[in-house]
């Protein structure tokens, strides 16, 4: 019995040896978020006038979508306000984390070829995964003692011990929940890329079963984990069930994958691919052809996804127009002007927001040419009759392009659903107008994606971090009252939301400008660089 | 005009010098090999020769056109085999064959089908379920299916069963047949013995020796075996004559070549019982530069 985990703590410290990096900068910058943030916030909000407009706000169903539900808002406390605008996110990046390192340690490493050696040594056919849980485990109680005492050490009235230990608590067990969740996934499918999108996509359709769940029925928020951790209504009434139902649900979800790992092959899955066609289509002759036809699957999911987050985020907004005309305390407060400006001003940030996203899948495509080079697949396509500039430009040009079509499906959905639930629906043609106006944004970061692969390949994780940035600036900047300039940096700041701004035809030359610089430039880098792999 | 001419190629990463001034030339119809061992500079000068890696000094050129600006232009003419093929997981064996064949604008679906044949593999099968030779044999079929003048391949072989390794060297002498050139990097010596014309020896960025096989057995030592009627005395006096050992009074040793003539005479004065000699293995060749005795550090 114990020979099934034979070596466990040896294999347990090694992970810990190889990712011990990766784990630290994980750790300190998701603290250091919480921390900062969580300080920042008190004084943003320091009168009591400030506070009950704030509190009001929360009842926004909008907001409700964006942040989970407000809770404690009687009495909106230093502690409340800062749970409430934080938990989600770093639930999200916590999430991120333990996918990406759970993936690393198990079918990346067993596809790799990696996991054999270690089998074919004196080391049981469970340690491997069990030594990954152990790590994760050990990182994320790490991340969750830091992050508690550290809101604890702010010394703020109302984040008092026991809620800053359980706002450790729920994301430190969050993490452990997506660990065992990938591990599940990393046993169905012997595919690193699949068990990673899986992983994501669960990650992605949690948030979003929790915003509709937020605003129409709770008992459905409860079925997304990360509504679940939401529960614990940190720094109010410091509910600890949800994070035990959580650890709980996690030992199940790692149980299964231990099993499933038993009864299956080494390099094996329960969803095995099939045998192809012998002859390659004539679609598959060319560069281009090879870059669409390895991201078919992406592209279709991605196309897909972008409509269903267009229709979830347009299906609260029938909530939001009965909420404006009820709020008589928001009237009072807010001139009015303000306040029938509100549908638009929140439709102009879920312009902004969705158009950020869209980034994403557009930085992916893009990005496949350098996870290509690293396999050592480009040095052969170099070998026959292709020029550099054919390579990157056939990824550059699916990128590019893919931008319109998922700012159209995200925009059709959003309108599509909120033509079906509110009295005074928005009009198609403003609502595309406006979410077209962001395209040369995503190109820009399309353009800097390819700047990096031209000359600097190992930065492309900065790209990713400013695409970040943008999201949290076009997330939180407003209520974080974060200066204006901040808002500059992002190349989605500069963009009039439409229905309240005008149309600026020089800025949006600007930025096509710019991507098409950052491109050109990255076309000259690519001919002029080494390929490795 | 050469096929392949490389003068003075110079390969810098960083601080690290991986190609010190090489020098190789390979004339149309030649089978060429290049051997060394790992980490001696085969696959980087291979890759600057695809104009993959930029050269950091000197020339590298193919049909007499610049390995890097040209790239395009030599690679329609050119068949690659890597050392470690790599192939998307997601598509089938027999995709793969089509696009590499596309993307040197030949097409030639007879020859590419009994090639498939010939190197009996399952072409609708997806390439993650590929083993190591499955793979070569990929990119070895895509290779020789195309309308090449010049084949460079990387360690073709070093997943081949052998069997497949024999269809290897069909399709090699085939290709010479063609009058067509080839660039063979290989560990398997006795597979450049008998497929090549030329041989590089490559050693820390430099090549240490070139020439043809008989021209670098001339520069070494035969082997003896020697059994003579009354015993022979101070043989290991004898100008020429190398690492002598004595059993049973058989007398083994190492000859130097040009000194063949005067170490026979001296022996012949014993009376022969048994005289063996072999000529240099290429292993004997690599090991004895390799060791250290042979080249200049």
């Amino acid at each position: 019995m114990s020979n099934r985990f034979a070596n466990t703590k040896i294999l347990a410290f090694f992970i810990l040896r190889k990712d011990r990096i990766r784990i630290l900068i994980w750790i300190i910058s998701i603290v250091l978020f919480t921390v900062v943030i969580g300080s920042m916030l008190p004084n943003l909000y320091s009168t009591g006038t400030d506070r009950q407009i704030m509190a009001e706000t929360m009842k926004n169903p909008a907001i409700t979508v964006m942040l989970g539900p407000g809770y404690g808002l009687d009495n909106y406390t230093d502690g409340a306000m800062m749970a409430h605008f934080m938990l989600i996110f770093t639930l999200l990046a916590v999430g991120i984390m333990n996918i990406l390192m759970t993936i690393r340690n198990t079918r990346e490493d067993e596809e790799e070829g990696r996991t054999e050696i270690i089998r074919s040594l004196p080391s049981g056919f469970l340690s491997p995964l069990t030594a990954a849980f152990f790590v994760s485990a050990a990182a994320n109680t790490v991340l969750a003692l830091t992050a508690g005492l550290s809101l604890y050490s702010l010394g703020f009235e109302s984040m008092d011990f026991q809620g800053s230990m359980l706002y450790g608590a729920s994301i430190g067990t969050a993490g452990i929940f997506f660990t065992s969740l990938t591990a599940l996934f990393a046993q169905l499918t012997p595919i690193t890329r699949s068990a990673l999108g899986y992983s994501f996509g669960f990650l992605i359709l949690a948030y979003i079963i929790r915003g509709i769940g937020d605003v129409e029925s709770e008992l459905l928020s409860l079925f997304s984990p990360l509504g679940l951790i939401l529960r614990t209504e940190v720094y109010v009434n410091n509910h600890w069930w949800p994070v035990l139902l959580t650890l709980g649900l996690s030992v199940i979800l790692a149980g299964l994958a231990m099993y499933l790992n038993t009864i299956r092959d080494l390099g094996a899955g329960f969803l095995q691919p099939k045998s192809g066609k012998a002859e390659a289509s004539r679609f598959l002759s060319s560069p281009l052809g090879l870059a669409l036809r390895l991201q078919r699957t992406a592209v279709i999911s991605w196309t897909i996804g972008m409509l269903v987050l267009g229709l979830s985020y347009g299906s609260v907004l029938g909530d939001l127009e009965g909420f404006l005309d009820s709020s008589g305390l928001l009237l009072q407060m807010l001139p009015e002007s303000e306040v029938f400006n509100l549908t638009e001003r929140f439709v102009g940030m879920l312009l902004t927001i969705l158009s950020i996203l869209a980034a994403i899948p557009v930085l992916i495509f893009i990005l496949k040419l350098k996870s290509e080079e690293n396999a050592g697949r480009i040095e052969q396509l170099l070998a026959g009759a292709v020029s550099r500039t054919k390579l990157i430009g056939s990824y550059a040009f699916i990128g590019l392009a893919a931008a319109p079509v998922i700012q159209f499906m995200s925009v059709l959905g959003l309108w599509a659903s909120a033509a079906f639930v509110m009295e005074d629906p928005l009009s198609f043609n403003i609502l595309l107008k406006a979410s077209m106006a962001y395209i040369p944004s995503v190109w820009v970061m399309a353009g800097l994606m390819v700047l990096a692969i031209g000359y600097l390949p190992r930065f492309t994780g900065a790209v990713w971090l400013y695409l970040g940035y943008a999201f949290f600036i076009a997330y939180l900047g407003d209520m974080l009252k974060l200066p204006e300039w901040m808002d500059y940096l992002s190349p989605f700041g500069h963009i009039p939301q439409i229905p309240l701004e005008e149309f600026h035809a020089s800025k949006t030359l600007l930025s096509m400008l710019l991507a098409f610089g950052l491109t050109a430039a990255g076309f000259a880098g690519y001919r002029n660089r080494d390929i490795h792999g | 005009m050469p096929v392949v001419k490389i003068e003075n190629l110079i390969k810098r990463f960083g601080k690290f010098t991986a190609l010190n001034g090489i020098d190789l030339t390979v004339n149309q119809g030649e089978i060429y090999g290049f051997i060394g061992p790992n980490g001696a500079g085969k696959t980087t000068t291979i890759r600057i020769l695809l104009g993959i890696l930029k050269a950091t000094e000197g020339k590298a050129k193919v049909f007499g056109m610049d390995a890097w600006k040209d790239a395009v232009e030599i690679h329609k003419k050119t068949a690659y085999v890597p050392g470690d093929v790599s192939l998307w997981p997601n598509l089938t064996g027999g995709e793969v064959i089509d696009l590499f064949v596309r993307l040197r604008n030949s097409n030639n679906k007879k020859r590419q089908e009994e090639l498939i044949e010939r190197f009996n593999l399952d072409p609708s099968k997806k390439c993650r379920t590929y083993s190591k030779g499955n793979r070569q044999k990929v990119a070895l079929i895509a290779a020789f299916a195309s309308d090449a003048d010049l084949y460079v391949l990387d360690e073709p072989t070093s997943g081949l069963d052998p069997l497949m390794d024999s269809v290897f060297q069909e399709c090699i002498k085939e290709v010479k047949d063609q009058g067509k050139s080839v660039l063979l990097s290989s560990h398997i010596l006795s597979e450049v013995e008998k497929l090549c014309d030329k041989i590089s020896i490559i050693r820390h960025g430099k090549i240490i020796e070139s020439g043809t096989l008989d021209e670098l057995r001339h520069l070494t030592r035969s082997r003896m075996v020697v059994k003579t009627k009354k015993p022979m005395e101070a043989l290991d006096m004898i100008k020429g004559v190398h690492d002598l050992e004595v059993r049973d009074n058989i007398f083994y040793f190492q000859a130097d070549t040009e000194e063949l003539d005067n170490i026979m005479k001296y022996i012949a004065q014993f009376g022969i019982v048994k005289l063996e000699s072999a000529p240099p293995t290429l292993e004997d060749l690599f090991i004895r530069h390799y060791m250290g005795d042979g080249g200049e550090s």
